[in-house]
């Protein structure tokens, strides 16, 4: 296998990995308070929905947009994507935003779980729908970077095999732990993860501008791809010098003691 | 009507999240890439270092007014 193939693996498997942490917490605190069989009906319900989604979508991008519209129109998108996690990972970092707790999400989804109250019928429409929106929601994100990426790269199959690896993990460590996977540093996954999306976005997006001229042909980055590693080196240092111009002084004296934020 | 309202506001929730000005930096620095293009003064090099820059400068704005002091 080539580092292209390794490449394209390793970034679906993280970006997979964490979107399934969020959607096993939201999962596992309607099982555990609710009831697991309408929490496990919602979760298979919001895969099939995913798998059809995912033919449809797959089908379209491939067959009817010109190569330089699909850049453009995947690689806003990812770049949007991309850049909303890096803020998020700025403000963080620089402790102007709550850190991300997957244990406060938890308490307060098994919360809304015991005040939702009982159910009478034989499926709780509250475990149902609770878990297939969290699952559908962090799963059409996977969907979508695994497609685009998978098409740009013309590898589904490679794109595809480091979302399955996501999932088998994080499914295999959630039932041996029973708990939410909250040791995880998602904080830091998701920097890392905003850090491929902004500079994938940011190469895809420019060049497909090329669909606006004569022969709608791309617009061609120097080096090639070559220019998606130095764009990921400058997202980066860009990153860290927002962080440090943007630190807080109570932050860097208290760091730990920054309160957590229970939305994504 | 309350399905397409539900189905246009998971799209925004999708697609913009929860910071609208990301998506209208990104969209505004791709325009300054378009209208230098449809101008025809730059070669792709250029282009594509200009289109960089732009998405840069546009995250940094967006950065910046997140973080501004709040008026009382």
């Amino acid at each position: 296998m080539d580092a292209a193939t390794w490449g394209l693996i390793i970034a679906t498997f993280v970006a997979c990995f964490v979107e399934m942490v969020e959607a096993t917490t939201i999962v596992m605190a309607m099982g555990y308070t609710r009831s697991w069989r309408s929490a496990l009906a919602g979760t298979f319900a919001a895969l099939g929905a995913l798998a059809v989604v995912t033919v449809a979508a797959g089908y379209a991008l491939a067959n009817w947009l010109p190569e330089s519209a699909l850049q453009l129109a995947i690689g806003g998108l990812l770049l949007i994507f991309g850049l909303q996690w890096l803020r998020k990972a700025i403000l963080r970092s620089s402790g102007r935003k709550a850190i991300h707790d997957e244990d406060a999400i938890y308490r307060e989804e098994v919360a809304a779980a015991k005040a939702a109250g009982e159910t009478k019928t034989g499926l709780d429409l509250f475990a149902f729908m609770v878990s297939f929106k969290g699952v559908f929601l962090e799963g059409m994100e996977v969907v979508f970077i695994v497609l685009t990426f998978g098409l740009n790269a013309g590898n589904i199959p490679g794109a595809a095999m480091g979302a399955i690896a996501a999932v088998v993990i994080v499914l295999g460590v959630a039932i041996a732990l029973r708990r939410p996977l909250s040791m995880i540093n998602e904080n830091l996954l998701k920097y890392g993860v905003g850090l491929l999306l902004a500079s994938f976005g940011t190469y895809w997006a420019v060049e497909g501008l090329g669909i606006f001229r004569a022969g709608r042909e791309s617009i061609d980055w120097p080096g090639h791809d070559l220019m998606i590693l130095v764009l990921l080196v400058a997202w980066l240092v860009l990153s860290r010098i927002f962080v440090a111009v943007l630190r807080t002084p109570a932050s860097a004296a208290t760091a730990p003691e920054v309160a957590v934020e229970v939305k994504k | 009507m309350k399905f397409l309202k539900a189905f246009a506001q998971f799209w925004y929730d999708f697609i913009i999240g929860d910071d609208w000005k990301i998506a209208v930096a990104v969209v505004l620095a791709l325009c300054v890439t378009l209208v230098a293009m449809a101008t025809g003064a730059l070669g792709d090099t250029a282009l594509t270092l200009l289109g960089g820059v732009a998405i840069v400068v546009g995250f940094a704005i967006s950065l910046a007014i997140d973080v501004r002091p709040k008026r009382r």
